[in-house]
């Protein structure tokens, strides 16, 4: 038996796989292919055509250097994206550190990770939507504000703003953030915060020479995590944007609405790829390996 | 490089309280400038708290820390002419051996060039110039250890202190690098102070072994005058090679006391101080007893008849086991050629014999 492995180490391998398979490959193949395919108002129809990825970028190049509707969605998705992932980079670093250096007892830490959890025990869509009542015209801080006399009518940029849109970005996914970093500073062996005190460091250059150089593969995971949801997300944009804001999973979801499955896809494909290219970024600046 | 010199230390009246807990209690020591000190003690008698004291990694309670002139009570590590080598080296694992050892340099505002040529120096002192650029990861335990003292001396400290610096190492590596720690510490000439709870270790390397057990200090001396003269049945039992017996000074007669133990045996002893009737523990070197047939012991000074109950090679020495009238323990070591001359198997009835010199009084650990 043990010369012979035979077909048990598949055996074991094949619940996994075939997870991965139906979850996974199955669809993104399926995407993929649905991607190259004709559509009319009625019908779509298998092909072989690049008519969809040509449609998307139609006039991108003649009309620079003004930017055509689908570069200018990218940009404005980037830019969100760049917003809610340096905004959740420090507040989930700035927490995590409290965390795994400041509280020092086990039972507190646990303690203090679950309250972090808390907004996780309702669902994402009551979450954004109770920021309206607060951030509304006649919301709560514009009430508050108001009646400090810090302004003189209710303030329009709080809500269904870029504003509001990154505030519950924010909201929802700086824990992902939390998590992976906080991981990566439990793992930090103390000596090693004792070795730089020892050399003379002070507490900032300690946190620059050794915390975040060891903190590098936790950031990085999260920075995957909220960069890939952002990236994609069209729920909250719509809800916190008062569906005036554009966003690629905005213009994928209009698309499926009117059944343009085949455009859809291409632009999917499109968007993968780009988020593709952002992680592949990062992994090369950060060898998250290390932390799996 | 430049020669640094040694910093004498003093500890004075030293305490270190966790909440209730009284990890040091009020210890006096003064190391001298340039010696090899270690604390040596089982786990949990103060001698890690002590180092860490020294090196400013943990408060004092009560007491002073003084290195050369200056009480350094409230000084932060780095403003204290100390540096630590830590127990699991604590190298940086994200930086290479040449900038781990810059590292404190880095911390100056040192230049790159500059502060990377010192650290080669320093890496060329410990036989690692041809590691520079490997992290520490892709290094021995033996390596490692280097680098950390590479990275320890670069500021030259006029105190080293190392936290059981050898025990991450196997046996054979051990050995080794305790030679080679020696060696530093004489070509340097700073003091070491160097924590561990091996008395072979402590023995191999210290101008001054500090004996500890529950945050006191039971035993400060040279090496030899600990293992030859230990002054508390703590030390004896803790540096091995030692047989303690107990029993009550009968008579003094020109400065040798016989002793009669609860058994009624009679032994002599030199140098005793306490009163007659008085019941006091003695150790006999294990190493300076002879065992000789039953019957035949006409004529030497202390004898004691047992049993082998286990006979034990070791290589040069056999450590054989008796069961003895009033001792628990009592082992006697043997040259081999000694053992070999007249061989004891277990069973045999022997009498175990010694000279009144090679016993001595020891006072009662508190």
């Amino acid at each position: 038996m043990i010369n012979t492995p035979g077909i048990r180490p598949y055996l074991q391998a094949a619940p996994l796989a075939l997870v991965f398979a139906l979850f996974f490959l199955i669809p993104l193949a399926l995407t993929v292919v649905v991607s190259f395919w004709d559509y009319n108002e009625y019908e779509i129809i298998p092909d072989f055509t690049g008519q969809n990825y040509v449609e998307i970028f139609e006039g991108c190049v003649d009309s620079l250097p003004d930017l055509c509707v689908t570069l200018k969605t990218y940009l404005s998705t980037l830019k969100f994206c760049f917003l809610v992932w340096a905004i959740t980079l420090l507040t989930g670093f700035t927490v995590a550190y409290f965390l795994a250096f400041h509280v020092r007892s086990l039972g507190m830490q646990i303690v203090l990770f679950l309250i972090c959890t808390i907004p996780f025990w309702t669902s994402n869509v009551i979450r954004m939507i109770s920021w309206i009542p607060l951030l509304g015209r006649n919301g709560l801080v514009n009430d508050a504000l108001l009646a400090l006399g810090l302004v003189d009518e209710p303030q329009e940029w709080l809500l269904f703003s870029d504003f509001s849109v990154v505030l519950a970005f924010v909201h929802l996914y700086t824990l992902f953030m939390i998590v992976p970093i906080f991981n990566s500073m439990m793992r930090i062996d103390r000596a090693l915060l004792e070795a730089a005190y020892d050399a003379g460091a002070s507490g900032f250059q300690t946190l620059v020479e050794v915390v975040i150089p060891l903190c590098k593969p936790g950031i990085a995971i999260g920075s995957i995590f909220v960069v890939t949801i952002v990236m994609g997300d069209f729920v909250t944009i719509g809800v916190m944007g008062g569906q005036q804001i554009a966003s690629i999973g905005k213009v994928i979801q209009v698309e499926m609405s009117y059944l343009q499955f085949p455009a859809a896809a291409a632009n999917a494909v499109i968007l993968l790829a780009v988020v593709l290219m952002i992680i592949y970024g990062l992994t090369r600046i950060v060898d998250i390996r290390k932390e799996l | 490089m430049g020669m640094s010199t040694g910093s004498e230390i003093a500890l004075k009246g030293l305490t270190k309280r966790y909440g209730q807990v009284v990890a040091v209690r009020a210890i006096d020591l003064a190391i001298p400038a340039g010696s090899y000190c270690c604390l040596l003690g089982p786990s949990g008698c103060g001698k890690t708290s002590t180092l860490r004291m020294i090196a400013g990694h943990e408060s004092v309670s009560d007491g002073e820390v003084v290195i050369g002139s200056a009480v350094v009570n409230s000084a932060p590590p780095a403003r204290r002419p100390t540096a630590m080598m830590f127990q699991s080296y604590a190298l940086f694992p994200h930086l290479s051996c040449v900038d781990n050892v810059a590292f404190s340099l880095k911390m100056r505002g040192e230049p790159r060039a500059s502060r990377r040529a010192r650290a080669m120096e320093l890496l060329d002192l410990v036989h690692m110039a041809d590691y520079a650029e490997r992290l520490p990861t892709q290094l021995s335990g033996g390596q490692q250890q280097r680098v950390a003292l590479a990275r320890a001396l670069i500021t030259n400290p006029g105190v080293l202190l190392l936290d059981e610096p050898l025990s991450a190492l196997d046996p054979f590596l051990r050995v080794r690098m305790r030679g080679e720690l020696k060696r530093l510490q004489r070509e340097l000439g700073i003091t070491f102070v160097h924590v561990t709870h091996s008395q072979e270790e402590a023995m191999a390397l210290a101008d001054l072994v500090v004996v500890m057990n529950d945050g006191r200090i039971e035993q400060a001396g040279p090496a030899r005058e600990i293992y030859n003269r230990p002054a508390t049945e703590f030390v004896a039992r803790f540096i091995g090679g030692h047989n303690i017996l107990r029993a009550a000074i009968e008579r003094v007669d020109e400065g040798v006391a016989t002793l009669a133990t609860e058994g009624d045996a009679r032994y002599t002893l030199r140098g005793i101080a306490a009163p007659i009737g008085e019941t006091v523990d003695f150790a006999v070197r294990a190493d300076r007893i002879r065992l000789r047939p039953e019957g035949d012991v006409a004529g030497f000074g202390n004898v004691m008849p047992a049993m082998v109950r286990a006979v034990e090679y070791q290589g040069a020495l056999v450590l054989i086991e008796l069961d003895a009238p009033g001792a628990a323990e009592f082992s006697v070591t043997l040259a081999e050629r000694a053992f070999d001359e007249s061989p004891f198997q277990v069973g045999d009835s022997v009498m175990a014999t010694w000279e009144a010199e090679d016993a001595h009084v020891l006072a009662t650990s508190r």
